[in-house]
């Protein structure tokens, strides 16, 4: 592998001090499930490693009345078993929970799967349904930028030279809301999304009737995609399986998927409208609507 | 270029150093260094789980780690599994259900394994299945090994 230094900082002041004096040749380490394997395959090059696991400000999940704060270094494993994100955040958790095994959840991170910025990130349709906020540090400054803004193009992001993720922000959970994640593999496990679809839904008092949606999408895109006018169409109208094949039918009309050696753009497309409406359906159901006949 | 880090760890419950350079994985300092052959290299990416070992506890790749990340940390490599009384009982009964062929992912399979019967001692098959997903063998197929895992938990 390429040389490089390595660095373990105690705060996030030094990591920006540290990003600020490289000029854009540091790379930020977290579970390095991505990044070990690009510097290792020259993918990607660096001249100095910050690892930024030792800083809690960035490895802790918490919530209040504002939500919930995922630091951008935590690990999936330590989303996935915290208790309050099973029972509010399921959306999420389907989406996490299918990144790599036992050994790749262990390490790698959700703001790791984020900046990786790659078209099929499990995290990332999820972290859209669930309307989640990037929070972003530099020197001197930080900002928030929706999810659905933070990639720009396969495998880069939205992060000026010397700023940092530090944690991406979902609000807190909301009566008769419900999210799901589903993705198309042609094997069980460990594999990487031919299609993937969240879908999110707040229902009415009654359940009937959806008062807003969100449809996240990914690999069907240069970056993942909120499919916005699906649930623009959605929202206000009754639960029925039309409006839900409407819906799905939008989504694929934004897919702009491309052939490779997991798929074809033809089958993308159709997986597209199926994997919205199951995950529509999903939603309907953790939001305590009942299933659309 | 970067210089040689000495970093300070313990590998199977032994007091251990090495100097290594921040590029290198723990997998190539456990092996070419610190002289733990067990420990073997397979896709070298995080995909075959050839390489597990356990840091403070938790199965992880070693070549996705790097070497000097372990500083003051506890590593097991498949070296620490056996006892001074003998072979772990996920050893034995991968060999009495012959669930190698090559043999060359089995310190995975077996370091994987035993990270799962320590916090889940009675596994369902579909939890060892779930678990050994980040593990791949290209020999047996892996029924042999699913079977070996189920008996050493209920022994």
């Amino acid at each position: 592998m390429q040389s490089f230094d390595y660095i373990a900082p105690k705060n996030v002041d030094e990591v920006i001090s540290l990003l600020a004096s490289q000029n854009g040749n540091a790379k930020v380490l977290c579970g390095g499930t991505d990044l070990i394997v690009q510097l290792r395959e020259g993918r990607r090059t660096t001249g100095l490693v910050v690892d930024v696991k030792n800083i809690p400000y960035l490895t802790q999940v918490t919530y209040d009345e504002n939500g919930l704060r995922i630091g951008a270094a935590a690990s999936c494993h330590q989303i996935c078993s915290d208790p309050f994100v099973q029972k509010y955040y399921q959306g999420l958790i389907d989406g996490i929970h299918l990144i790599g095994g036992v050994q790749i959840q262990n390490r790698a991170s959700v703001g790791g799967n984020l900046c990786n910025a790659s078209p099929a990130a499990d995290s990332i349709p999820a972290l859209i349904v669930h309307n989640a906020i990037c929070h972003i540090t530099g020197q001197g400054s930080s900002r928030t930028l929706p999810v659905e803004e933070f990639c720009i193009a396969p495998g880069q992001n939205a992060l000026k030279a010397g700023e940092l993720l530090t944690h991406i922000q979902i609000p807190a959970p909301q009566k008769n809301f419900g999210a799901s994640y589903l993705r198309f593999i042609p094997r069980n496990e460990m594999d990487i999304a031919v299609v993937g679809a969240g879908a999110s839904a707040i229902l009415d008092e009654d359940r009937k009737r959806f008062v807003a949606v969100r449809i996240g999408l990914g690999a069907v895109a240069p970056t993942p995609l909120l499919a916005t006018e699906s649930g623009a169409f959605l929202s206000g109208k009754d639960l029925t399986r039309a409006n839900i094949k409407e819906a799905a039918r939008i989504a694929q009309s934004i897919a702009k998927p491309i052939t490779d050696l997991r798929g074809t753009a033809e089958h993308r497309k159709h997986l597209c409208a199926v994997l919205v409406e199951r995950a529509l359906d999903i939603a309907i159901e953790r939001a305590g609507g009942q299933h659309v006949q | 270029m970067s210089s040689k880090t000495h970093v300070t760890t313990t590998i199977n419950g032994e007091d251990t150093e090495f100097l290594c350079e921040p590029h290198q994985s723990l997998l190539e300092v456990l092996r070419d260094t610190v002289g733990l052959m067990g420990t073997k290299e397979g896709c070298n990416n995080g995909n075959c789980g050839s390489c597990n070992v356990i840091l403070d506890g938790v199965l992880v790749n070693s070549c996705l780690v790097l070497a000097v990340e372990i500083q003051g940390r506890s590593v097991t490599t498949i070296e620490g599994i056996a006892t001074a009384n003998g072979l772990h009982p996920l050893q034995q009964k991968f060999i009495e259900h012959a669930a190698l062929q090559c043999g060359y992912c089995t310190p995975g399979f077996i370091v994987a394994s035993k990270t799962l019967l320590d916090q889940n001692p009675n596994p369902s098959e579909h939890e060892v299945r779930e678990w050994l997903a980040g593990n791949l063998c290209r020999c047996t197929g892996y029924d042999r090994i699913v079977r070996a895992v189920m008996d050493a938990a209920q022994g």
